[in-house]
């Protein structure tokens, strides 16, 4: 499940390119669609992040002037594809367009209630189970005090 | 989230580990079963303390707080925050704008005079969780869970032969669970407004999100998870139709009347 985390920066930081470009033109490389540039160190069992079969900036860029357009690689995730043109003037990034986003955005965008009964439903039941922890919004200092209570109760198991 | 009122408590046995510091406002236990060095655990510790300094809403000095100010650029930012607000970006991307970084929509994120409005809470905590994950497992760690105030990582297995059983809290009867999950790595984010009633806010319309009570959110990692977790319960049970299709994630979530909505693939981690 880790061994994702890669992927999901790479895609992010395609991402990024949309969200950033207009305040830092220079400060983005089309590298980084493609690159785990911000995975830490600390995650040495991940796997390089996977690279798509068109490499980036691959194909003749197509020129008008001085300005190019430069197609980032196909990124695959488990999200689905991304992949992210640049234009560049000179060496200025003067626009980022998504080419491939995951998870159709469209789609997600779209949604509705109409969609609801592909959902299954049923009726809410307490229960209790032997369990090692718990997961739930605890999280004020009422939480805390709950939740270093249930740390002290498994730490005593 | 003082640091100040940092406290821990370690226990130790031959076959297994417990430490639990009060830091993020609320309580983070790890459970290592199986050797591991306290250095290991100490390194993991002061991660998260240095989460809490980029990315705490509630202190003038982190990043966090210097960039809603505007006294801090993202490209000034650290790798770590910015990262954070590519994975916020992506998530607000997928949900149509329901998980919005500029936006307190985290109900566990009181907007404070001054500090804002960047708010990055209903990912980061799992983004963190994943990072001391991926530290503990470089340490040689295998079998072990994370535990941040009910964001929930696990790894390996508790005992050999055995899987992690994982509570989700009932939202209105403290001493139940609503379901057990089980799995050996599994990332377990909930998002609720039980606890102390808050309204979560839905930053598309500026009014409080109805519907859902809480959302719980199996997946691949838990910073995402996190992040769908807070995006679905903005957008109420039609969030959950939008988590159904998402890859990489499951949900189960509690409706005010105490109907229980599952995504499709839900019951594969379910034991209870």
């Amino acid at each position: 499940m880790h061994r994702a985390i890669p992927v999901i920066a790479a895609t992010a930081g395609g991402l990024a390119l949309l969200a950033n470009f207009h305040s830092s033109p220079s400060g983005v490389s089309i590298a980084r669609a493609g690159a785990p540039a911000t995975v830490p160190s600390t995650e040495s069992s991940a796997p390089p992040a996977p690279t798509g079969s068109t490499p980036a900036g691959s194909g003749p860029p197509t020129t008008a002037g001085s300005r190019r357009t430069l197609d980032g690689p196909v990124v695959p995730t488990r999200y689905g594809d991304v992949q992210v043109r640049v234009v560049l003037v000179g060496s200025q990034i003067v626009d980022v367009q998504a080419l491939k986003l995951p998870n159709d955005r469209a789609r997600s965008v779209r949604i509705s209630d109409e969609a609801g009964p592909l959902l299954r439903e049923e009726t809410l039941r307490a229960q209790s189970a032997q369990i090692d922890l718990v997961s739930g919004a605890s999280y004020t200092s009422d939480g805390y005090a709950q939740s270093l209570q249930g740390a002290l109760d498994a730490a005593r198991r | 989230m003082t640091k100040a009122l940092t406290e821990a408590l370690t226990t130790g046995a031959a076959d297994r580990t417990f430490r639990v510091e009060h830091l993020w406002g609320t309580a983070i236990g790890v459970d290592v079963r199986g050797p591991v060095r306290e250095g290991a655990l100490d390194a993991v510790f002061s991660w998260f303390a240095r989460v809490d300094d980029l990315f705490s809403t509630w202190r003038a000095d982190t990043e966090i707080s210097r960039l809603g100010r505007g006294e801090l650029t993202v490209e000034q930012a650290s790798p770590e925050v910015r990262t954070v607000l590519d994975l916020c970006r992506f998530v607000e991307l997928q949900s149509g704008g329901a998980f919005d970084v500029t936006f307190g929509s985290d109900p566990r994120v009181t907007p404070q005079p001054g500090r804002g409005p960047i708010d990055p809470s209903g990912l980061v905590k799992g983004w963190a969780l994943d990072r001391a994950a991926g530290l503990l497992v470089s340490e040689g760690v295998s079998n072990f869970t994370i535990n941040a105030g009910g964001d929930v990582v696990t790894h390996g297995r508790p005992a050999p032969g055995e899987m992690w059983r994982v509570g989700i809290q009932h939202p209105s009867s403290r001493d139940q669970l609503a379901a057990v999950v089980g799995g050996t790595d599994l990332a377990v984010a909930t998002s609720g407004r039980y606890e102390r009633g808050d309204h979560i806010i839905d930053p598309r319309t500026g009014r409080p999100a109805v519907g859902l009570v809480s959302v719980t959110v199996i997946g691949d990692d838990l910073a995402l998870a996190d992040g769908y977790a807070t995006a679905a319960l903005v957008l109420g049970r039609p969030g959950m139709v939008w988590l159904d299709g998402l890859a990489g994630a499951e949900g189960m979530a509690i409706t005010g009347d105490g109907t229980v909505l599952l995504t499709d693939g839900f019951d594969r981690f379910r034991i209870s």
